[in-house]
């Protein structure tokens, strides 16, 4: 009427056996292979930004017949529009384009921030990046550029960021 | 509808090879402490060792950038007992964690209890799923190593192929100044929070069960436990350097059964693993939703046979029967049945005192019953196979299991079977009954105590056989005339020895009292 339990000198082994490999299949599983996230040699280019562009138009003076319209404490007499300018940015590597993505704001009306991440492995050693940066839609051609010649070593990260209140695109 | 078939036999052709594992697991552990027949309770146990390890590993951590760092690594260069053991038993816990609560999923799906009665437990068991692994991943962030820094920001790249925030999360890591010790208290927070959510969903999965097994037998926990702490001595964790966002870490000793998301992810691509994860969901929850059979009736009650003993309610193992007031006796109680839960077990019929054969009235009906075998169907079948069972030699009656052995196969001229919806649905006055009316020794087949399909059927039949549970069978029946075989099903010949090592104990007993043999009942 017992239950089978297994408690020969076979089984014993058998247990401390099977106990052994869900051990092993933890302890090698837990750290073996080792894992490499880039090739040896290279070097990673992050960009990234999170900004807010400028208006798409200027402001212009409110028309009398859409001042009637408004009630008396909310006739400003001018009008701006909300939506902001989608980002624009360029990246040349070494003379050749690498990058171009145009970041929509965000928000229904588009007059959020425009964000942005792209991460480039590029072989370690010296490189010329050209890196141009348009966030006014009102102004002609791009309004920030930066030119740079960096040295990366294998495994090293740069980071280029855009930020005009930070002195425009910056390597970090 | 072709194409379900197929998957239904293939569904089956692995059950099978998964009963021969568990069934070769059988003979090395015994049934009742193999860890495959365990691995829910498993998981409550590796949960509790999660839990217990990470207070202390909390006691000692520093939320800050540097200070994380530091805490933990200290742990593992001091002495072991110092915390060194703890982290580890900590990562080597949530390692098994993860495999058992895979196994348990894939016992379960194959066995298909994802429908009916088990359609709540199945759907709350998915989501658990992706807390268990949100919860592991955050925690390689507390040790904010190169492992935790790639953990990191590979969970932030994969997060924002989504659509969900209006800044990038991988801003968060991008260099050192962006990382901040507040957010070590946020991950903190998180690593902690996560985890009571699972606690919650956990209460969520075993809610329509009763006596929820959330502790494996003791053997098997002190042997686990053992176990992890034995790897914890032998190849203690460590940290890798620490987190330097100037840098890609060159190679990384990951953790493939908690992280395998990452490389899946680089080697893929972010919307390749959100869509596998999507299609994952959506398969895992809508299993439940597939065509079903046809439903089974369930548990019926009797109220004028129903006197409110409320076994049936102690016994089922689904949370099924509830007891309420009898409608036309005062102070008294009638036990009623929730149809969305009951298995159509019949472990409630074999709990009611009013179902015994002794009964005198020509239609035997019992308090609570199963519409697909009545206790009046069992004595009838009972009484008219004893009475054609072949004499000058010992007869013997097999109660069998629908879910178990299949029990039929043992049917010969002195032999009669009797396949029951589970051998739960015993009551013990039928074994009493069986001896009285002639036969020599009774046979009951049941699952394995720690395979029953139906959670307790074998363990309540044990205990009322054995005296320690009501209806209990009566201290007057002869032990050696009644013998419990445990055979699941596929184990058949082990069925067949159970049989004839009763029939040669039979021949060298000697017969029993004449009187009680040709007692006459109802």
């Amino acid at each position: 009427m017992a239950e089978r339990i297994a408690s020969t000198p076979a089984a014993w082994i058998g247990q401390a056996l099977l106990y052994a490999v869900f051990a092993l299949i933890i302890g090698v599983f837990s750290q073996w292979p080792a894992y490499r996230h880039l090739d040896p040699g290279q070097a990673l280019i992050k960009v990234s930004f999170n900004h807010q562009g400028k208006p798409v138009s200027a402001c212009r003076p409110a028309t009398e017949q859409e001042l009637g319209k408004l009630p008396p404490n909310m006739r400003a007499p001018m009008v701006c529009p909300r939506e902001r300018t989608p980002i624009t940015i360029e990246m040349d590597l070494d003379g050749t384009a690498a990058l171009r993505h145009v970041a929509v704001p965000s928000g229904l009306s588009r007059d959020g921030a425009s964000a942005f991440y792209q991460r480039l492995p590029v072989k370690a050693g010296t490189h010329r990046l050209a890196i141009r940066v348009k966030h006014d839609a009102q102004s002609p051609g791009f309004d920030f550029e930066r030119q740079a010649t960096v040295t990366l070593r294998s495994a090293q990260v740069l980071v280029i960021d855009f930020d005009p209140g930070k002195g425009g695109i910056t390597l970090q | 509808m072709a194409a379900l078939q197929s998957l239904h036999a293939l569904r089956l052709w692995a059950l099978a090879l998964y009963r021969r594992l568990e069934q070769a697991f059988d003979r090395v552990f015994g049934a009742s402490l193999n860890p495959l027949r365990h691995l829910g309770s498993l998981g409550f146990l590796l949960f509790w060792l999660l839990a217990i390890s990470g207070i202390f590993v909390y006691i000692l951590f520093d939320t800050s950038v540097v200070g994380a760092y530091r805490s933990i690594d200290q742990l593992s260069k001091g002495p072991w007992y110092e915390g060194g053991l703890l982290r580890s038993v900590h990562r080597y816990a949530a390692d098994g964690f993860v495999l058992v609560m895979l196994g348990h999923l894939l016992r379960e799906g194959l066995a298909g209890r994802y429908q009916g009665f088990r359609r709540v437990p199945w759907l709350t068991g998915v989501p658990l799923l992706l807390l268990a692994f949100v919860s592991a991943i955050g925690g390689f962030w507390l040790c904010w190593d190169q492992l935790g820094q790639f953990s990191a920001l590979a969970t932030a790249e994969w997060l924002d192929r989504l659509p969900l925030f209006g800044s990038p999360l991988t801003r968060n890591f991008l260099t050192a100044a962006a990382v901040s010790d507040r957010l070590f208290s946020l991950l903190v927070f998180v690593h902690i929070g996560v985890p009571l959510l699972l606690v919650f969903g956990l209460w969520f999965h075993i809610q329509r069960i009763s006596r929820a097994a959330v502790f494996p037998p003791r053997p098997l926990a002190a042997a686990t436990t053992l176990t992890l702490c034995v790897l914890a001595l032998a190849a203690p964790v460590q940290s890798h350097g620490p987190a330097d966002m100037a840098i890609v870490p060159a190679q990384l000793q990951i953790d493939w059964l908690l992280l395998f998301v990452h490389p899946l992810t680089y080697a893929t691509s972010g919307e390749t693993v959100w869509a596998l994860l999507g299609v994952s969901l959506i398969v895992l929850l809508g299993l439940p939703f597939l065509p079903q059979p046809a439903p089974v009736p369930v548990a019926t009650v009797d109220a004028d046979n129903c006197n409110g003993c409320r076994r049936c309610f102690d016994d089922c193992p689904y949370q099924a029967v509830t007891m309420v007031a009898h409608p036309t006796r005062p102070a008294r109680q009638l036990a009623q049945v929730n149809a969305d839960l009951c298995a159509s077990c019949g472990i409630c019929a074999g709990a009611c005192p009013s179902a015994t054969p002794f009964r005198g009235i020509a239609s035997l009906v019992s308090g609570i019953d199963m519409p697909t075998l009545t206790v009046d169907a069992m004595r009838r079948q009972l009484r008219e196979g004893l009475a054609g069972l072949a004499r000058g030699g010992p007869r013997i009656v097999v109660f069998g299991c629908r879910q178990g052995a299949a029990a039929d196969r043992l049917a010969a001229p002195d032999v009669l079977c009797l396949n029951l919806l589970c051998a739960g649905q015993l009551p013990p006055s039928f074994i009493e009954y069986a001896l009285r009316d002639g036969a020599d020794a009774v046979l009951i087949a049941a699952c394995e105590p720690a395979g029953c399909e139906f959670r307790l059927g074998s363990r309540w039949t044990l205990e009322r056989i054995a005296g320690a549970r009501e209806p209990h069978l009566r201290d007057s029946v002869p032990p050696d005339r009644v013998t419990v075989a445990f055979a699941d099903a596929g184990e058949e010949a082990s069925l067949a020895r159970a049989l004839d090592a009763l029939r040669q104990r039979l021949r060298a007993m000697p017969p029993p009292p004449v009187d009680d043999r040709i007692a006459v009942h109802g």
